[in-house]
């Protein structure tokens, strides 16, 4: 089992999961973070810390979002690892208000 | 003296407690802007404190983290003492003598107290006494645990009662490849107890536990788990909380309470005859809405009497209130896991009635007055809540605060730092251990794990790991 960054994070990318994360299990691209299941260990500390709740246990996805598990999978390998909390994107407030969060 | 921070005069710390507060402020200091030295003092010979210690054997993978401590202890800024007990081996003013500050990272090292009748009858024990032992820490290692009841009771529904009541739960076969301690796996290889009992004053709405650590107890291998039907029916209250936008965590939780509330389906057979239902011989009962009033026994406890609660108040602000409703359940053993609070350090502040450090951001405070000098992050700093990670945030926020101190650090004469803790300690006669001789018992215990197909088999004794040193 791993722990996945879903759409919520996509032009928001609040980051703060980053400043929790025990293995630095997570990397980014221009739009939204990703984790890395082969170095995440499942402490599912960065869950509650998403302000737009896009982190979900793998057993936990909403239906219809299990294709983040993939996503999150490859895009990891190919996108820069994050190791500290950044700046949110800009329109990331606009957006979790659109999100209704 | 030239600007603190600079390659000739390092900013100097000391770290009291290498758990992963520790480790985080060390790894902070380290990676800040600064030249540092940077001294980790830590009361065992093992570092990783609750990682080590705490976190459930058969959670291997949260154990993992450990492995980024050990690089955190690579950089040639780090220096370890371990064995070294601050307070008795070497004085929180002897730290400040010789650091420019000092952070205190010590954890909440005791359990809260019932506050109960009959609390210490032979059978009563803090949850942290078992986890502790059951993990191979030295100073529990010689507790004793009498399992031949066949009712325990775990009194709390947080994730150390979770942890506490799983590893009672489980069999040894579905232990024996983790590392637990060896005395404990042969301890738990007697156990009579097959009825576990998590109790917890507030609701199934209000649950403690993570979801993850809740799900556990749907996959034990010899254990059911129950739930009273009729204790998950919420009041309105309680529905308004789970209903509330941020309440994903605790509807999770209770959708799970409600799963274990179900009537169960038979378990296939695992012997002839194979149409004959195998029939699990323990079982987890979580119930709610009671607290213990007293514990009875004659010289060693043999019934718990409990009192039975209401919730009342606003959403999020509900309290358990005793009903005046009484129930007796009779059991051998019982665990306390209500809550953890730090033990007083001589020299540093304490807040006796949080158990914690005072503190304004992790700058030691007393009666609201910043100290200079002391800092403090993790559970001594905040209270027991978080996991690992969270330590690290918070670890990060001190450091933050104590880089933006730097300019009133005491700077007038050059601080000695780690030379000066060898001083002291070798005139004191300590047996201190560097990074490099925890690795080597660190090897030791692997290979010791090797034979037996576990991770590690963990010494025990400080003297038998000392032993290993020459």
């Amino acid at each position: 089992m791993t722990t996945v960054v879903t759409d919520n994070c996509r032009g928001c990318r609040f980051t703060d999961c980053v400043s929790v994360c025990p293995v630095e299990a997570f990397h980014m691209d221009d739009e939204m973070l990703y984790i890395n299941p082969d170095v995440c260990i499942d402490c599912s500390a960065c869950v509650p810390e998403c302000p737009v709740e896009a982190i979900y246990e793998e057993d936990d996805l909403p239906d219809g979002q299990e294709h983040w598990v993939d996503i999150n999978e490859e895009r990891s390998q190919e996108t820069p690892n994050i190791t500290e909390t950044l700046e949110p994107l800009e329109g990331a407030e606009e957006r979790r208000e659109a999100l209704g969060l | 003296m030239s600007k603190l921070g600079s390659a000739d005069n390092r900013l100097k710390v000391a770290i009291v407690g290498a758990g992963p507060s520790g480790f985080y402020a060390a790894d902070a200091l380290i990676n800040s802007e600064l030249k540092v030295e940077v001294n980790l003092l830590e009361k065992l010979c093992a570092p990783y404190g609750l990682v080590r210690t705490g976190v459930a054997p058969d959670h291997p993978l949260i154990k993992k983290s450990i492995e980024k401590f050990a690089l955190m202890a690579e950089p040639e800024e780090f220096n370890y003492f371990g064995n070294v007990s601050v307070g008795e081996d070497i004085t929180i003013d002897d730290l400040k003598e010789t650091h420019h500050a000092v952070i205190v990272t010590m954890g909440a090292e005791t359990d809260r107290k019932l506050g109960i009748p009959g609390e210490d009858l032979k059978g009563s024990h803090t949850a942290t006494e078992f986890v502790a032992w059951y993990n191979g820490h030295p100073e529990y290692r010689e507790r004793e645990f009498d399992l031949s009841h066949e009712t325990a009771v775990i009194i709390g529904q947080g994730n150390v009662a979770a942890d506490v009541a799983r590893i009672l739960s489980k069999t040894v076969d579905e232990l024996k490849f983790t590392d637990i301690s060896q005395h404990a796996l042969d301890v738990l290889e007697t156990s009579k107890v097959k009825n576990i009992y998590i109790v917890g004053r507030r609701g199934p709405a209000q649950g403690a536990m993570t979801s993850k650590e809740l799900k556990e107890f749907g996959e034990l291998w010899d254990c059911d788990t129950f739930v009273d039907p009729e204790e998950v029916i919420l009041n309105k209250a309680s529905e308004d909380e789970l209903a509330d936008r941020n309440g994903r965590a605790k509807r999770k939780i209770y959708e799970l309470f409600c799963d274990y509330a179900q009537p169960k389906k038979p378990h296939k057979a695992r012997q002839f005859p194979w149409t004959k239902p195998y029939v699990k011989p323990r079982q987890c009962h979580i119930q709610f809405l009671r607290s213990p009033v007293e514990l009875k026994g004659n010289k060693k406890l043999e019934k718990v009497i409990f009192e039975k609660n209401a919730l009342s108040g606003d959403p999020f602000k509900q309290s358990a209130r005793g009903t005046g409703e009484l129930e007796e359940l009779d059991a051998g053993l019982l665990f306390r896991s209500i809550g953890y609070r730090g033990v007083p350090l001589d020299g540093v502040p304490f807040h006796d009635a949080w158990g914690v450090i005072p503190n304004e951001k992790g700058r030691v405070t007393k009666d609201d007055v910043v100290v200079p000098q002391l800092y403090t992050a993790g559970w001594i700093k905040r209270g027991p809540s978080g996991i690992i990670g969270t330590n690290k945030a918070c670890a990060n926020e001190t450091i933050a605060e104590l880089m933006q101190d730097i300019e009133k650090l005491d700077n007038k004469k050059e601080k000695l730092g780690n030379k000066k803790i060898h001083e002291i300690l070798d005139a004191k006669k300590v047996r201190y251990i560097n990074f490099i001789e925890w690795e080597v018992i660190d090897k030791h215990e692997v290979e010791n794990g090797k034979p037996k197909g576990k991770p590690r088999e963990k010494f025990t004794y400080t003297d038998e790991m000392l032993g290993l040193l020459t």
